[in-house]
């Protein structure tokens, strides 16, 4: 029999499916069952947010930045925060740095919480997202009694955070990481020695250290391939430097591993809410500069040059001095940062928003080369995509 | 400056003088200026050396300033694990002229380039797949230029005769409104009247 050349079956998956995580198209051309090249098409979610916030005053851009990942919203406030606060040479009081430290670990427990739940739904395993969603309400709840908000806060401001946390509610968010490794024991029981999770993860998409340097990866990702690193210890920023923590880190780099690691991750974050419960200080929770950030409502009622303060805030808003910075943070999927170019003005010149799953699923084709079509759903689920802020 | 990265940013112009023009540094972040044709020595230099190991090329972005002969700056955001460090590496480009791709020697660049490419409509080089990336399927213009417009040029609907999706030009309700609140003592150069005091008018006039 005569040798027969066969094309390669080109398989369309997405945008409307449900273990694309969103809205990704992903244009693969099959071997059968094996995948010879993955590519991703993007921007189905684009909403042009860095065009939108250089026509923003800078507080008004920042609820831009809870809508990118919308997971774990305050992270982001975070990155965006901290660079206007760089521009502006302020420097935050002690008791708002606590506060957005616990709230931002309080995100990447939102954030693991919903990965691995949707990520073992992809593989299979339904109890998880149910479960987890549970948790992650009372989590909301949280979000909801300090700033008003379940999911899209804009509590982290420029200068420190909106509004005081409510009475007794650091009491129960002490009660929750008490109750809390339960309900990680729990989800551990049915995923990791679970011989179905357990076939559908390990060795698959196995990333080493020098790839993952190469392909941009970074957080989980980067440190389910054995790397150390993590920038709330490599370089951290407001009071990380005085909280004690350990980082995970993972052998194989394969997607099992990327489990264990936001596995780990979490308890890790239920003993950085400890500590931060624990020292709690007293004070201030914004810059005392009304330049920057608005009176007190109280005073205003009696003060005139409150009054005007509060006006210009929120009419013109804060100049910020000319200049530039990248400044990244720790968020749950990895390194976020923002690049921030002022021109003096009261909005910002660009504002370029850097978020890990775009360098993530750009090493989709990477990943998913040679391994069945089944599996590109457990490496999507693993890497941790989420649109809005793939997409921006 | 932290000292030490001004040692690092000495160090590298001390060792590639022709290719590094500027260091600067400013909120604890160094910065070179290169050119398009030594970019690629810059970035081999700054990934291979012991002293400095740049590993992973964390993003590239460019910026746009229409009033300048060249008009983009094209910026490079690399890290260093192993040294801990951050560096930028930037460039001036135009619309015309193509900077060369990074992608032959990080990976993670094919994206970001793309994007840039999309975005602002600076041209790569012996880039592997230069396609658009986050506008839509046959999408005209770069959106992210000064010169484009914050509404754009076409809106799409969903035609109920036609049963298809639709392009028209953008048909705004309400004029788009660009609000300046910048205070008019700090804001305006020039007040209305300026000019007569310059010529000495206003006071002749009355005298």
């Amino acid at each position: 029999m005569p040798e027969m050349q066969i094309k390669p079956l080109t398989l369309n998956f997405g945008p409307q499916h449900p273990a694309a995580h969103g809205v990704l198209r992903l244009v693969l051309e099959m071997d059968g069952e094996v995948i010879e090249r993955a590519d991703p098409h993007i921007g189905l979610l684009h909403r042009g947010t860095e065009k939108l916030i250089e026509y923003k005053t800078y507080l008004q851009a920042v609820p831009y930045f809870d809508r990118l990942d919308y997971v774990a919203p305050m992270n982001q406030e975070h990155a965006f925060a901290l660079a206007v606060e760089k521009l502006l040479g302020i420097e935050v009081p002690s008791r708002a740095q606590y506060i957005r430290v616990l709230y931002s670990e309080i995100g990447r427990i939102l954030n693991h919480l919903l990965n691995i739940a949707t990520f073992a739904l992809d593989v299979g395993a339904m109890t998880p997202i149910l479960w987890a969603f549970e948790e992650r309400e009372k989590l909301m709840e949280y979000y909801e009694r300090a700033c008003g908000a379940r999911m899209h806060a804009a509590y982290f401001r420029p200068g420190g955070v909106h509004q005081d946390l409510p009475a007794g509610l650091l009491d129960d968010i002490g009660r929750f990481c008490d109750t809390f490794p339960k309900h990680i024991d729990d989800l551990e029981t049915l995923l990791t020695d679970n011989r179905i999770f357990r076939q559908r993860t390990v060795d698959i998409g196995v990333v080493t250290a020098e790839e993952a340097f190469d392909r941009g990866f970074s957080g989980p990702t980067l440190r389910a391939s054995g790397v150390p690193w993590d920038l709330r210890k490599a370089q951290p920023y407001d009071c990380y430097e005085e909280i004690d923590f350990d980082v995970p880190i993972g052998k194989r780099g394969d997607c099992f591993d990327r489990y264990l690691v936001r596995i780990e991750e979490m308890r890790q974050c239920l003993h950085i809410m400890r500590q931060c419960i624990e020292r709690m200080p007293d004070g201030p929770i914004v810059v005392e500069n009304h330049k920057v950030t608005p009176p007190r409502r109280s005073e205003m009622k009696r003060s005139m040059e409150a009054l005007i303060h509060h006006f210009k805030l929120y009419t013109e808003g804060y100049h910020v001095p000319p200049g530039e910075t990248y400044t990244a943070v720790e968020a749950p999927k990895g390194e976020f940062a923002v690049f921030l170019v002022s021109d003096g003005s009261n909005r910002p010149y660009r504002c370029k928003i850097r978020a890990p799953g775009f360098a993530h699923l750009a090493a989709m084709d990477f990943l998913c080369k040679g391994h069945m079509l089944a599996d590109s759903v457990a490496i999507l689920g693993s890497i941790d995509i989420v649109f809005g802020e793939v997409d921006r | 400056m932290d000292p030490a990265l001004k040692d690092l940013g000495d160090y590298v112009a001390a060792a590639l003088p022709e290719d590094v023009t500027r260091v600067e540094g400013a909120y604890g972040e160094v910065m070179l200026w290169t050119t398009a044709d030594s970019l690629i020595r810059v970035l081999t230099f700054l990934r291979n050396d012991q002293n400095c190991q740049f590993k992973q090329l964390v993003d590239v972005t460019a910026v746009d300033y229409p009033d300048r002969e060249a008009r983009f700056e094209i910026v490079y955001n690399l890290l260093s694990f192993k040294h801990n460090h951050r560096i930028r590496v930037k460039l001036a480009a135009d619309e015309a002229t193509p900077v060369p791709s990074a992608v032959s020697m990080f990976n993670s660049a094919n994206w970001f380039e793309r994007e840039v490419w999309d975005l602002f409509g600076v041209f790569f080089s012996n880039h592997p797949d230069l396609r658009r990336i986050l506008t839509d399927y046959g999408f005209e213009g770069h959106p992210l230029r000064k010169d484009f417009p914050l509404t754009g040029y076409v809106e799409v609907r969903y035609d109920e005769d036609q049963k298809r999706v639709v392009y028209e030009p953008v048909k705004l309700a309400q004029e788009f409104r660009s609000f300046d609140f910048a205070s008019p003592w700090e804001g305006m150069l020039h007040l209305p009247g300026d000019e007569k005091a310059a010529s000495g008018e206003g006071e002749e006039g009355k005298a």
